[in-house]
C-alpha cells in the first residue's frame, strides 16, 4: 500500500468539503473536550487532596465519640501522647508537653443570636482545645485571628452566618447564655466543601467558654472529638486497627488522615467519573454523527470510488484512503477537544465549586490529555468503519453503467458482524473504563443501547409507516416534507438518533431534578407548619406555648423525644457493630451495620399519624393485652429499620434508655412518608413504656409571615437559650441551593451532548444541502414560491424534531421514573406543563437549526445550480 | 491482446434471470482499433465491462495480454487495469475533488510511481497544459474528456477502452477528441476498443463488431 497516495487522495478528497469536515471534527471535538475537562479537573483535585496531607483531617488521627472521653479513652490517648513525645524527642524536640499534640473539638447544634441586629440562625458550635489543627491552617478574614481565638471570649464563624445575621466583625454572638466578640470570618478550612456549613454555618469558639453558653443539656446532641499529632503519620493506621475493635463498645470512632483522604480520593474520584459518563455521551453521539455522514458520503462517493477500481486501484486501497480519512478526522477532533477541554476545566470549580473540598490548582493533565486522544480518535474511527466497509463492495462497473445487481447482500459480509461487535464492543469498553465500577459501567453501555434502539426503531418505523400510510390527500408542500423522511439517502435515522439521545439526557435531568425538588419541598400548602422547635426540656414546654399563644400562633402538639440505643435484639447483645450471643458468648457477625450503632430518638403516642400507614401487626388499641403478656412492652417499627435490625414481628428488643433496659416485642411494622416533615420516628413506643423516662420535645407551629418567624426564633433565643428552632423555608431556599447545584453540574456536562446533537443536526443538513439546493431549484423552476420551499423543509423538519422529542419524552419518563423510585427510593410524577414545554422547545430548536441551514436552498437561483451541474 | 471465449452474462434482476451477453467469441489483436456498435440495451457497455474485468462473466473467459481474468481475484484484476488498461467515458468521469493534473496522475499514483512530469507532459499534448490546477467543474465538457484522455494514456496502456466518448459532446469537440484519441492510439501504439452507438464514429475503426440482444450479429474489418 503506498502511504504517500493514501494521506494525498484522503487530503485531496476533503478539500472540496470543508464545511462537512469541520462539522464532522467539531462532533468529535465536544465529546473529546468534555471528557478532557472533566478528566483532567478530577486529576488535578484528587491530586490537590494528596497534596493536603494531613491537613484534610488537621491531625494524624481522630478519635470521635456521642460523649466525653471514657477513662480508658483517656489512658489510651495519655499513652499514644507518651510514646510520640518520646519518639519526638528521639528526633531532636524534645521540652513538648502533651498539650501541644493533643487538641479536643466539641461540635453540637445551637441557636447563633446578634443582639445588635435582632439576628437568628441554626448553628454549629465547634469549641476548641488545644492547637488544633496541627496541619494546614484556618484562614481567616481579617487574616491571622485564627491563633486569637482562644485569647479570650472570641468566634470565628462563617461568612454565610454574617450574611444570615446581617451581622459583621465586631459584633457581640450570643450563643445560649455565653457571648462573644466576632473576630473574623473564615475564608478556608481544609477538606471543607462549601456545601457543608450550608444548613448549619460553623461558629468556633474555645472550649474554656463552652460552660459558659449552658448549652450542654440533656438530650444535646455533642460530638467530642480528639485530635492527636503522631511521631509518624504512619503510625496512625496500626493504632486504629489495634484500638479499634477495642473502642468500638465505647462507641468511639478512630479516623485516621489517611483514611480521611482515601474516603475523599475515592468519593471524588466516584463523582469525577460519573461525569466523566456524562461526558462519553457527548463522545459516542459524536461517533453518531461521523457514523451517518459517513454513510452518506459513501453514498455519494460511489462513481468516484467506481473510477478509482476501473483505474487501478483496489478495494484495499480505496478502503484505506477513505479510513485514513475518518482517522484524520477523529486525530483533528481530538486536537481541538483536547484545547478546548484544557480550557473548559477552569470554568468547572464555577459549576461545582460548592462541592470542592480544597482549592484546585488546574494544570492539563497528560493522562486526561492522553485517554481523551485516544478516545476520540477511537471514536471517530470505529463509528466510521461500518459504513466504510460498503466502499470495498463498489463495484467498477458503476462507473459505466448502475450495476443491475448488488454483487452480495450486505449481511453476508463476515466483516460487518466483526465491525460492529467491535463497535459494541468499543462503547461497553469505554463505559466501563469511565464508570466507577465495572456493573455501572455495562449498565450504562447497555441503557445507551436501549435507547439508541428504541430511536432507531421509532425512526425506523417513522419511514415505514410514512411510506404505508402516506398522506396522498394533503396538499403538495406537506407531502414532499414528509417524503424527505424516506427518500434514498435520507437522514432520518442519524437525526433522530442524535436529537433523540440529546433530548433524552436533558429531560430525563429535568425530570429528576424536578421529582427530587418536589419530594424535598415541605413548606407548601396552607396549612402546613413552617417553624421547627427542638431540644425543649421538659419545663419549658409550657412556657413557650404560652409565648407563641400570646403572638396568635399556636403551638402543635409537643412530641416527646427520648434518646436511647440498641442493646439487644432476642437475647443477643448489640456490641456496637456486632452482636453478641449472651448464651455462648460468640459473637455474632455480619451485624455490623449503622442501625445496630446509631442513637435513636424515639418517642411515644397513643395513635398513628397521617404519615404512616400499618403494614403488618396491630396497633396499641387492638392488642388483646398490654404490655404485651410477657413484660415487655410494645414498639411499631418502621419498615426498613426493621429489615436493617434484622427482626420482624414479635421480635424482642431491649432498648438501652439512659442506662435503663427497657424491653420490648416488635407489635407492628410501619411505612412512613419521610418526605412530610413531620416528627417522624423509626421506633414508636406504646407510652407506658417511656413515660418515665428523661425526655424532651420537639414542637411545630406555622407562621405565614418570614420576618415574623425570624422575630419568634429571636424571642425563643433570648428566652430560653437552649431551644433551638429551624425556619424551614430558609431550609428549603438551601436544599433548593444545593440540589440546583448538583443537577448544574451535570447539566453542565450534559450541555456537550446538546451542542454534539445540534452540530450533528447542522452536520446532517449539510449532508444532504446539494440535494435539497437542486431540489429547491428544481420547485422554483416548476414554479414553487420560497414560501412553498420553506413550507416543505418545516414539514420536515417538524415531523423529525416532533418524533424525536416525543420518543426522547417518552424514554426519559422511564428513566427519570426508574431513577427516582429505585435510586433515590421516592415517587414519581410527570410535570406535564413543564415537560411539554420543554418538548415544545426542542421541537422549535430542531426546526430553527433545520431551517438556518437551509438558507441557501431558497437563496440559490435555478441557473446557478444548472450551471454548476 | 485481447480474446473472449464463449462469453455471456446473466444477471437476477427483480428475482428473475436476465441474460445480457450471449455466447461471444473473438480476438482483438495488439494495436488494433476496435469499434463496438449496437443500439441502446444490446450490451455494449456489459462487453466492455467484461473485457476490461470490471465484472466476471457467468460463462466463458477473456484473456487480456495472454492472462485470463476469470482466474483473478477482483484486486489482482484492479492491479492488471492500473498496468495495462486506460479508460474513457461518456460522461468524463474524472474526480471532481481533484485537479485536472491530479486527476491524470492517479493510475500511477495507484502504482506508487512518479507522475508529476508524465501528467504535465500529457496535459500538454491534449493541449491543456496551462489547466493542469483547474478543477473538473472549472472545465468544459471538451476539456474535461481531454483530461479524461490524458488520464487514459497516464499509465502507457495496452489496451485503452472508450465507452461513448463523445456521447456528451457536441459533434465539433466530440471530432476533436476522437482525433485526439486515434493519434494516441498510434503514438502509442494502444490497442483502442470503442464503444459507440454512433455509426460515423464506428467508421473511424478498422473493425466494427456489431452487437443485438447481447449476441454478436456481424464482425467486420473495414
Amino acid at each position: 500500500m503506498r502511504l504517500n497516495f493514501l494521506l494525498a487522495m484522503a487530503w485531496r478528497e476533503s478539500r472540496a468539503a470543508h464545511r462537512r469536515m469541520i462539522l464532522l471534527v467539531a462532533a468529535v471535538a465536544i465529546g473529546v473536550a468534555a471528557l478532557v475537562a472533566i478528566n483532567s479537573f478530577t486529576r488535578n483535585l484528587l491530586a490537590a487532596i494528596d497534596r493536603q496531607g494531613q491537613a484534610l483531617l488537621g491531625a494524624d488521627i481522630r478519635f470521635s465519640s456521642r460523649a466525653p472521653a471514657s477513662p480508658r479513652l483517656e489512658a489510651l490517648i495519655d499513652t499514644i501522647a507518651d510514646e510520640t513525645l518520646t519518639v519526638l524527642c528521639q528526633r531532636g524536640e524534645c521540652g513538648l508537653a502533651p498539650n501541644d499534640i493533643v487538641a479536643h473539638r466539641t461540635d453540637f447544634d445551637a441557636m447563633a443570636y446578634v443582639p445588635r441586629t435582632e439576628g437568628t440562625r441554626f448553628a454549629r458550635v465547634n469549641a476548641v482545645e488545644g492547637p488544633y489543627p496541627f496541619y494546614g491552617k484556618i484562614v481567616t478574614s481579617p487574616a491571622g485571628e485564627w491563633e486569637r481565638l482562644t485569647g479570650g471570649r472570641r468566634a470565628i464563624v462563617d461568612p454565610a452566618l454574617l450574611t444570615s445575621l446581617a451581622a459583621s466583625i465586631g459584633d457581640t454572638l450570643v450563643l445560649g447564655e455565653g457571648s462573644f466578640e466576632i473576630i473574623a470570618a473564615i475564608e478556608d478550612i481544609p477538606g471543607a466543601a462549601g456545601v457543608s456549613s450550608a444548613f448549619t454555618p460553623r461558629v468556633f469558639i474555645s472550649a474554656q467558654w463552652l460552660e459558659a453558653t449552658k448549652l450542654i443539656t440533656f438530650g444535646s446532641r455533642v460530638s467530642y472529638r480528639t485530635y492527636l499529632r503522631l511521631a509518624d503519620e504512619a503510625a496512625a493506621e496500626p493504632i486504629a486497627d489495634e484500638y479499634g475493635p477495642l473502642l468500638r463498645p465505647d462507641r468511639i470512632r478512630i479516623w485516621t488522615a489517611k483514611r480521611d483522604r482515601e474516603e475523599m480520593l475515592e468519593d471524588l474520584d466516584q463523582l469525577g467519573r460519573y461525569l466523566g459518563l456524562v461526558a462519553l455521551i457527548a463522545l459516542l453521539l459524536g461517533g453518531l454523527g461521523v457514523a451517518s455522514a459517513v454513510n452518506v458520503f459513501v453514498k455519494q462517493k460511489r462513481e468516484t470510488i467506481a473510477v478509482l477500481r476501473c483505474l487501478g486501484a483496489t478495494s484495499r486501497q480505496v478502503f484505506a484512503t477513505y479510513l485514513t480519512q475518518a482517522i484524520g478526522i477523529g486525530l483533528a477532533g481530538s486536537f481541538v477537544g483536547v484545547a478546548l477541554g484544557l480550557a473548559i476545566q477552569h470554568v468547572i470549580p464555577l459549576v461545582v465549586g460548592d462541592f470542592l473540598p480544597v482549592d484546585v490548582e488546574i494544570r492539563p493533565s497528560a493522562a486526561a490529555i492522553g485517554i481523551g486522544m485516544a478516545t476520540g480518535l477511537w471514536v471517530a474511527t470505529i463509528f466510521a468503519l461500518l459504513p466504510l466497509l460498503d466502499v470495498r463492495r463498489v463495484t467498477p462497473l458503476a462507473a459505466i453503467r448502475a450495476p443491475y445487481e448488488e454483487v452480495t447482500s450486505k449481511r453476508r459480509d463476515p466483516w460487518r458482524w466483526v465491525v460492529s461487535l467491535a463497535l459494541a464492543a468499543s462503547v461497553v469498553f469505554l463505559a466501563v473504563a469511565q464508570a466507577p465500577s465495572r456493573m455501572e459501567g455495562v449498565g450504562f453501555a447497555v441503557g445507551i443501547g436501549v435507547t439508541l434502539g428504541v430511536l432507531w426503531l421509532a425512526a425506523f418505523l417513522l419511514a415505514k409507516g410514512l411510506k404505508r400510510f402516506f398522506p396522498r390527500r394533503w396538499p403538495y408542500v406537506y407531502r414532499q416534507g414528509l417524503a424527505n423522511l424516506y427518500r434514498p439517502a435520507n437522514q432520518t435515522v442519524p437525526l433522530v438518533l442524535a436529537l433523540g439521545f440529546g433530548t433524552f439526557l436533558l429531560s430525563t435531568l429535568f425530570l429528576i431534578q424536578a421529582n427530587l425538588l418536589r419530594q424535598l419541598r415541605f413548606d407548601s400548602g396552607v396549612d402546613r407548619p413552617n417553624l421547627v422547635m427542638f431540644d425543649i426540656q421538659p419545663d419549658q414546654i409550657d412556657p413557650i406555648r404560652t409565648t407563641l399563644d400570646s403572638l396568635g400562633y399556636p403551638l402543635r402538639e409537643a412530641v416527646p423525644l427520648v434518646p436511647m440505643r440498641v442493646q439487644a435484639i432476642n437475647g443477643h447483645q448489640v456490641l456496637s457493630g456486632a452482636m453478641r450471643d449472651t448464651v455462648t458468648g460468640d459473637t455474632i457477625p455480619d451485624m455490623t451495620n449503622w442501625a445496630f450503632r446509631r442513637e435513636y430518638r424515639s418517642t411515644y403516642r397513643d395513635s398513628m399519624m397521617p404519615t404512616e400507614i400499618l403494614l403488618d401487626g396491630a396497633w396499641w388499641d387492638d392488642l388483646p393485652d398490654q404490655p404485651t403478656g410477657d413484660g415487655h412492652f410494645a414498639v411499631s417499627l418502621e419498615k426498613d429499620i426493621a429489615e436493617e435490625l434484622g427482626v420482624g414481628l414479635d421480635d424482642r428488643i431491649t432498648w438501652n434508655v439512659q442506662g435503663l433496659p427497657v424491653d420490648t416485642r416488635v407489635t407492628s411494622i410501619r411505612e412512613v412518608d419521610w418526605a412530610q416533615f413531620e416528627p417522624n420516628f423509626f421506633a414508636v413506643f406504646e407510652p407506658a413504656a417511656l413515660r418515665g423516662a428523661p425526655h424532651m420535645f420537639v414542637t411545630l407551629t406555622r407562621v405565614e409571615d418570614a420576618r415574623m418567624r425570624g422575630r419568634i426564633q429571636r424571642i425563643l433565643v433570648e428566652r430560653f437559650p437552649n431551644v433551638s428552632s429551624v425556619d424551614l423555608g430558609l431550609l428549603q431556599r438551601t436544599i433548593d441551593r444545593i440540589v440546583g447545584s448538583m443537577i448544574m453540574a451535570i447539566r453542565f456536562m450534559a450541555l456537550f451532548s446538546l451542542v454534539t446533537g445540534a452540530v450533528v443536526l447542522i452536520g446532517a443538513v449539510a449532508t444532504s444541502r446539494f440535494q435539497r439546493v437542486r431540489e429547491g431549484v428544481l420547485l422554483k423552476t416548476l414554479g414553487g414560491t420560497r414560501n412553498q420551499i420553506m413550507r416543505v423543509l418545516l414539514t420536515e423538519y417538524l415531523a423529525l424534531g416532533s418524533l424525536s422529542a416525543l420518543v426522547a419524552v417518552g424514554l426519559s419518563s422511564v428513566a427519570g421514573w426508574a431513577i427516582t423510585r429505585f435510586v433515590f427510593e421516592s415517587d414519581f410524577t410527570i410535570p406535564v406543563p413543564q415537560l411539554a414545554g420543554l418538548t415544545a422547545a426542542l421541537i422549535g430548536v430542531t426546526v430553527i437549526v433545520g431551517l438556518w441551514n437551509s438558507t441557501e436552498v431558497f437563496r440559490a437561483t435555478p441557473l446557478e445550480v444548472l450551471r454548476a451541474e | 491482446m485481447l480474446r473472449c471465449e464463449s462469453l455471456s452474462r446473466t444477471y437476477q434482476s427483480g428475482g428473475k434471470p436476465l441474460t445480457v451477453l450471449k455466447d461471444i467469441t473473438f480476438s482483438v489483436g495488439a494495436g488494433e482499433f476496435v469499434a463496438v456498435v449496437g443500439p441502446s440495451g444490446s450490451g455494449k457497455s456489459t462487453l466492455l465491462g467484461l473485457l476490461a474485468g470490471l465484472d466476471l462473466p457467468s460463462a466463458g473467459k477473456v484473456y487480456l495480454d495472454g492472462q485470463d481474468l476469470s482466474g483473478l481475484s477482483e484486486d489482482a484484476r484492479a492491479i492488471l487495469r492500473g498496468e495495462k488498461v486506460g479508460f474513457v467515458f461518456q460522461s468524463f468521469q474524472l474526480i471532481p475533488t481533484l485537479t485536472a493534473r491530479e486527476n491524470v496522475q492517479v493510475p500511477l499514483e495507484l502504482r506508487g510511481l512518479e507522475s508529476s512530469d508524465r501528467a504535465a507532459s500529457l496535459l500538454e499534448r491534449v493541449g491543456l497544459g496551462d489547466r493542469g490546477h483547474h478543477y473538473p467543474a472549472q472545465l468544459s465538457g471538451g476539456e474535461q474528456q481531454r483530461v479524461a484522455l490524458a488520464r487514459a494514456f497516464t499509465n502507457d496502456p495496452k489496451v485503452l477502452f472508450a465507452d461513448e466518448p463523445t456521447g456528451n459532446l457536441d459533434a465539433t469537440t466530440g471530432h476533436t477528441i476522437i482525433d485526439l484519441m486515434v493519434e494516441l492510439n498510434r503514438a502509442y501504439g494502444t490497442t483502442l476498443v470503442l464503444v459507440t452507438h454512433d455509426p460515423e464514429l464506428a467508421q473511424m475503426a478498422r473493425r466494427t463488431i456489431r452487437l443485438r440482444d447481447g449476441a454478436v450479429v456481424e464482425d467486420s474489418a473495414a
